[in-house]
């Protein structure tokens, strides 16, 4: 492969990449989960001495606020 | 050079679109393909995205890029995320997505599709499509609060209650009457009972996945209920073939309306992990695939539409819901054109999450225009089938009687050909005994559906499968609303009644809790039990009703925001969201009087129960009841419903006498009095 046919390669590698995450991201938002990695860099960031919460401890928070007040859904 | 090259295209745009929309509205003769439907609703879209949309957020509402959000302002990384605009459409488009597009549409075309189309068209760009960005817009600008949260402090408290006291009447009745289309798709069906049960266990099992198992694993937990959901349908179809096992899961419809009131109670009560949200999640990922699958099916099989542009049903006379075009085809096309539901979204967790200002054209506008797509491809599923067939699926047995020859005699009568073979072979076809008087429009979008996408999978056998996999789906996303709006009608009663007893507020009581739930569902039950034993079908009553409170909410939504356009000072855009408050107000206003007033026996609600009453009287039964006691039940309900006709009225005069008098005021005021959060910029990226 020529260097030039190999960087276009792994430039479209990059594009696949990021677009699997977005799908992903969407997905996820649609149920009401937002970017994991999204809230533990914010944690990190703002908060640097305050603990993150798991995955799973996100998730179960996320999913008990998503229907604690009831989302409303439409007709 | 680049602008005239752009402006070139737009215009050869918008003439390609006229082309289309003309072809659509002049046709007259045997039959259109679909595709000429499709392109011109895409090109309205587009159209009307570019520039109305434009004009509105650049000079109506002044979006300012530079001001930052609430997301921006208050980011938690978690309800308060700058979120990726693409992202973001995906979760809103996802929250304002339910059954009303689909089932509107389908009850309209019983006056051919064109009336439907221009609607739909029309509706969303000047007021559907209007309401949910300005609602985003304004929220967005108040800290991300909820519509009756900025009603109560920009227009009154009153008003906040009023609307309130709606917006709970509007719960109910949309519960009922998604209920009451589960009962009609379901009913006598073992083959749809099996596969719709079947997702009780299925989401039950992934919510012990999700806590238990594998922790949080959302998309992997939904692809093996996607493939367990398949499978169900395909042992679904075993079991409707098998003598003694289709009698366990064969019920009429009082029995699923019982069934369906106490699942609502229950499920409402258990742990949000262990049922809804599970299902939640797959009903979410289904609804965005069949539409997706609906809409490349309608690419690539590009269907021929059956159903005349018009039908002789225009005058108000037609088996499906009563009353004229005006004012009725605009409330039973609610949720495709405007709906008021919508508002609650808009206001709800979207504005938490919307990264830029300038990004509401794209959220709330766009997301709507995909909302009224989906809209227009219902209708195209309705208009596929043979108008013969549309008819005897959405009569009334009263109407076409009980068997498939009295069916095709009436139907023909009414000037479409129609055998009572074309009968008996479509309901062999999708693996049912019968496919008469099943409104509701689910089971027909479900016919639709399968003859579609049976072009794009050919085989033996495959259209059964296809109806029960679209009868499934919106099963499947009415069963999640069932429980979802239960709780939420919940929380509303605690918090009206907590507002007098303060004790009943407190969530966290069990007992308030029973009995707010208890109120709930006894609610949206006696109008679903009502629906299931009304010889004329239910939906008739149920979805005009339905159709009348979204507009209102609607109308509410645009009172509102008109109110606040004055307190800004920006009088001069007042006509953007005015004019589809004033159209929305004279439809549901005229809608509402007819249901209650008309002497129109098959219309208005009093002039029935004043003619059942006088029977009543002289001890006699009049059909469609058999007993005194099923006449009396009759007069009743007719007195409720038209008590509610009139409460849903009352609400939005209400809303509008408190809303005038809050224009009034900041008329008078040389400031804008508007209430927004102060500005501060957004961070620069």
């Amino acid at each position: 492969m020529s260097p030039r046919l190999s960087a276009s390669f792994s430039l479209a590698i990059d594009w696949l990449r990021l677009f699997a995450r977005k799908l992903e991201q969407t997905a996820h938002l649609a149920v009401g989960i937002p970017d994991y990695e999204g809230y533990v860099a914010h944690r990190r960031a703002h908060h640097p001495h305050e603990p993150v919460m798991t995955y799973e401890e996100f998730f179960r928070e996320r999913l008990d606020s998503r229907y604690r007040k009831g989302s409303s859904r439409c007709c | 050079m680049k602008s005239v090259a752009a402006k070139l295209g737009w215009a050869a745009f918008a003439a390609f679109g006229a082309a289309c929309l003309a072809v659509v509205a002049l046709h007259r003769g045997e039959s259109i393909n679909a595709m000429w439907l499709v392109a011109a609703s895409l090109s309205v879209f587009f159209i009307g995205y570019r520039f109305y949309g434009r004009f509105i957020g650049a000079a109506a509402l002044r979006l300012d890029p530079t001001r930052a959000t609430p997301a921006q302002r208050r980011n938690d990384g978690l309800d308060y995320v700058p979120t990726d605009r693409y992202v973001l459409f995906g979760h809103h488009f996802a929250a304002i997505a339910g059954a009303g597009p689909l089932v509107g549409p389908v009850l309209a075309a019983q006056m051919g599709y064109l009336p439907g189309t221009l609607w739909i068209l029309v509706g969303v760009i000047f007021a559907g499509a209007v309401q949910d960005f300005v609602i985003l817009f304004l929220s967005v600008r108040r800290d991300a609060r909820s519509l009756g949260d900025m009603i109560r402090s920009e227009i009154g408290s009153a008003a906040g209650w009023v609307a309130m006291v709606g917006t709970l009447t509007i719960m109910l009745i949309l519960l009922a009457v998604l209920a009451l289309i589960v009962v009609k798709a379901l009913a006598i069906s073992p083959w749809g009972t099996f596969t719709v049960m079947a997702t009780l266990p299925i989401a039950v099992f992934m919510g012990i996945y999700l806590r238990l198992l594998r922790p949080g694993r959302v998309l992997e937990v939904s692809a093996i209920g996607l493939v367990l959901l398949l499978l169900s349908i395909w042992l679904g179809g075993v079991i409707a073939a098998d003598a003694d096992w289709s009698k366990v899961f064969t019920f009429s419809g009082v029995q699923l309306a019982w069934m369906l009131i106490g699942y609502g109670f229950v499920a409402s009560v258990l742990p949000v992990w262990l049922l809804l949200a599970p299902r939640d999640y797959l009903s979410t990922f289904l609804k965005i695939g069949t539409v997706s699958l609906l809409a490349l099916a309608i690419f690539l099989v590009r269907p021929e539409l059956k159903l005349p542009p018009l039908t002789r049903f225009i005058d108000g006379s037609g088996p499906v819901f009563a009353g004229s075009l005006f004012p009725f085809l605009f409330i039973t096309i609610a949720c495709g054109s405007v709906s008021g539901f919508h508002a609650l979204v808009s206001s709800g967790t979207t504005p938490k999450m919307l990264d830029n200002e300038a990004n509401a054209r794209f959220i709330g506008y766009g997301g709507m225009l995909m909302e009224s797509f989906v809209a227009i491809m219902a209708l195209v599923a309705a208009s596929v089938l043979e108008p013969g067939v549309y008819f005897s699926m959405n009569s009334p047995a009263a109407a076409i009687g009980p068997t498939v020859e009295s069916a095709a005699q009436v139907i023909s009568g009414w000037g479409f050909s129609l055998t009572p073979e074309m009968l008996t072979q479509t309901a062999k076809d999708i693996g049912e005994s019968s496919i008469l008087s099943r409104a509701g429009g689910a089971p027909t979008l479900a016919v639709g559906m399968a003859q579609i996408l049976r072009g794009l999978i050919p085989g033996a056998g495959m259209m059964a499968f296809w109806y029960h996999y679209a009868i499934l789906f919106e099963a499947l996303f009415i069963l999640t609303t069932i429980d979802a709006g239960t709780r939420i009608g919940r929380f509303m009663i605690q918090d009206l009644v907590g507002a007098a007893y303060a004790p009943f507020r407190r969530t966290e009581s069990w007992t308030a809790n029973l009995v707010a739930t208890a109120l709930c569902v006894a609610g949206w039950g006696y109008f679903l039990y009502q629906g299931a034993i009304d010889p004329l079908g239910g939906v008739n009553t149920l979805w005009p009703l339905f159709g009348i409170a979204n507009q209102m909410l609607a109308a509410l939504a645009l009172i509102f925001a008109s109110v606040v356009l004055i307190k800004m000072k920006r009088e001069r855009y007042l006509w953007v969201t005015a004019v589809p408050m004033i159209w929305l107000l004279v439809c549901t206003l005229t809608a509402g009087w007819q249901k209650v007033f008309s002497d129109n026996v098959k219309l208005g609600f009093l002039a029935h129960a004043h003619k059942f009453g006088e029977a009543l009287g002289q001890n006699q039964v009049l059909a469609p009841a058999k007993s005194i006691a099923e006449m009396q039940r009759i007069v009743q309900n007719d007195y409720v419903d038209a008590a509610l006709a009139l409460l849903f009225m009352t609400v939005v005069v209400l809303t509008l006498l408190f809303g005038a008098r809050a224009a009034w005021k900041a008329r008078r005021s040389e400031q804008p009095t508007a209430l927004e959060a102060p500005y501060v910029a957004a961070p620069v990226r």
